[in-house]
């Protein structure tokens, strides 16, 4: 095929993860994979590319590149794209990148495909397998014959490995970039706090912690676990945390390798956002509990007595 | 301050999903139809917008005959106008065709802000807005969880993985909403009374200039249920917390191999 431009992302040159997972993907359909990468004083991180599959790595540097912009950014995808001439760009399904390949896609007048868990090469037509209907169904779709095939990838479903890639450096010049959204600011959490929607483990506390003091529990077992901290609805609107750790239909939708429910019913619309996730562990007083029934494991009890020796056999291991 | 409000109507979140005789798309039959939730901040967002600076909100949706009721739910939570282009059901999901067609809409009319939900409940694809904006050649801001609306910007502030972006941009923009930008109001039955006598007004999508049987830019082959779940292991630990606690953590590491 005739080849896979990937976007990377960086914050203050740190590659992204889910990057990562994206090019190593479009290196396993087989064909020749480059990448494209805008920000500032990003000439290692973008060296560093040719370690995870890129043949070319196209480079905006620019000042101006150094936030994110939705213009800037897909102005230099779309010359990345030119130069390329690429039969398919795959994105990260982050915030960055659900926001970008739509953009990117106007621009060069095509449709695009978000939130890919499944991908099937058929000639030069990928079949993208994707959840719908917050997970309740799956559909797999295509593009229609209309190319480039642009496609995001949903976070932590694809494997990131090495593979060496001819690692070519290609400054793209000549960019006009005109920006009108802009980024002013980017606050970090404070701590370097992890994200659900980029985490590998995820534990989760709903109505039954009772207040908000006791997400430090919740934190303790997802600190033994290296996870992120996440919430039900319910706690979210009960003001016991941040909307930002809100997993569901109107929250975010996760698929860690490990999903701890702690507290947590398992209504049809928590279910939406976390029931493609690996290994999901519930933890409720309710035998009859509806999250049981999508649990690979649980126990029938109370989070307060069983999460406290939870972390110590952990730490114990 | 005129507000178009781009709005789709889905099954309601609480319907079991059932895969229609085709194949390709839901079985429709008892499910309701509701306004996307996160169309509903948007129209807030718009209502609020202009009971502050005055201008009129236009709720704009794209879908079949049954979305007039969704539509009628809009504007009996005071929205101004409502236009409703008819069709739908072919281009579903396909955001490109989506985006074309309401950029045909809205291209003529009068707007300072375009809001749409940051993504429809079902298709849950997050694209319409972002191509919309291009087709219209306004900036974005997606995601929003705050808004200010100034004399020739907006501000706005969303979350990324990790953190928070402040944004800045020029008027006219479009934005789309998250949930946590406000909290929608129902419709009163003075409203709803109200809102059976506005008129609604009516495009066929052809006369937009776009053909829903020419193929699009996303073609469905199939859609499933996912495959049913074998039962888990179930621990009871209402007697012996502890030894319940050392059981799950020996099979999430031994079987599971989890941790
Ligand atoms: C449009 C719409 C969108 C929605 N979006 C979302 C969404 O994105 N995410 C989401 O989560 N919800 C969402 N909801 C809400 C959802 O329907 C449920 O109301 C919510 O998920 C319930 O949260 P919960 O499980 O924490 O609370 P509850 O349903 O009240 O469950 C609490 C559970 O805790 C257990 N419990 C109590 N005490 C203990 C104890 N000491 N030890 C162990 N277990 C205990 C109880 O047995 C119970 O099962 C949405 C609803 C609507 C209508």
């Amino acid at each position: 095929m005739a080849g896979i431009l990937v976007f990377v992302e960086q914050r203050k040159s740190e590659i992204r993860n889910a990057s990562l997972q994206a090019l190593s993907e479009a290196k396993r359909q087989g064909g020749a994979v480059s990448a494209v990468l805008p920000g500032s004083g990003i000439g290692e991180a973008a060296a560093g590319l040719g370690a995870w599959g890129a043949d070319k790595i196209y480079v905006a540097d620019d000042p101006n590149l150094d936030l994110y912009s939705s213009d800037g950014y897909a102005e230099v995808v779309v010359k990345a794209v030119e130069q390329a001439q690429p039969s398919a760009i795959f994105f990260a399904g982050t915030a960055m990148g659900r926001d970008l390949a739509p953009t990117v896609a106007a621009r060069l007048g095509v449709g695009a495909i978000p939130d890919a868990v499944g991908l099937e090469l058929d000639g030069e037509t990928f079949s993208v397998r994707r959840p719908v209907y917050s997970g309740k169904a799956t559909t797999t779709a295509d593009t229609a014959g209309n190319t480039p095939q642009i496609i995001s990838l949903r976070p932590n479903v694809f494997a990131a490995e090495e593979s060496a890639g001819a690692g070519e450096v290609v400054a793209l010049d000549g960019l006009s970039l005109s920006i009108r959204a802009v980024v002013k600011e980017l606050l970090e959490a404070e701590g370097g706090e992890l994200d659900v929607a980029e985490a590998d483990v995820i534990v989760a506390g709903g109505r039954g912690i009772k207040g908000p003091e006791n997400f430090a529990l919740i934190k303790s077992l997802a600190d033994a676990l290296g996870g992120a901290v996440g919430a039900s609805r319910a706690a979210v609107d009960a003001g016991w945390i941040e909307h930002s750790h809100q997993v569901g239909q109107t929250g975010k939708v996760v698929s860690p390798s490990l999903y701890v429910a702690a507290g947590i019913s398992g209504a049809i619309q928590h279910l939406a956002g976390m029931s493609s996730s690996k290994v999901i562990v519930a933890i409720n007083k309710d035998p009859d509990a509806p999250i049981f029934k999508i649990a690979d494991y649980g126990i029938v009890g109370d989070l307060f007595d069983v999460i406290p020796p939870m972390v110590d056999a952990i730490k114990a291991l | 301050m005129n507000c178009i409000v781009c709005m789709t109507s889905v099954p309601d979140t609480a319907s079991v999903i059932k895969v229609g005789g085709d194949g390709k798309g839901i079985d429709g039959s008892g499910i309701k139809w509701i306004v996307s939730p996160y169309d509903e901040y948007a129209l807030e967002e718009a209502l609020q917008i202009t009971e502050a600076k005055g201008g009129e909100v236009t709720v704009v949706t794209y879908g079949p005959d049954r979305a007039e009721a969704a539509l009628r739910d809009c504007l009996a939570r005071g929205a101004h106008q409502a236009v409703h282009i008819l069709g739908g059901e072919a281009t579903l999901g396909d955001s490109f065709t989506i985006a074309k067609v309401l950029a045909a809409a809205i291209k003529d009319r009068e707007y300072d802000i375009v809001l749409c939900g940051f993504k429809g409940v079902g298709t849950d694809c997050g694209q319409v807005g972002q191509m919309l904006a291009g087709l219209l050649d306004l900036p974005h801001v997606v995601n929003v969880l705050e808004l200010e609306v100034g004399d020739g910007s907006l501000t706005a502030g969303r979350d990324v993985e990790g953190g928070k972006e402040k944004l800045e941009s020029p008027l006219p923009s479009l934005v789309t909403c998250q949930k946590g930008l406000n909290e929608p109001r129902y419709a009163a039955l003075k409203g709803i009374m109200a809102a059976k006598k506005k008129p609604v007004e009516k495009i066929e999508v052809a006369s937009l200039g776009v053909d829903e049987g020419a193929g699009g830019f996303y073609k469905v082959e199939k859609l499933e249920l996912p495959p049913a779940k074998a039962a888990g292991t179930i621990i009871q630990g209402e007697d012996d917390a502890a030894a319940a606690a050392a059981e799950l953590v020996k099979l999430l590491r031994e079987e599971a191999k989890a941790i």
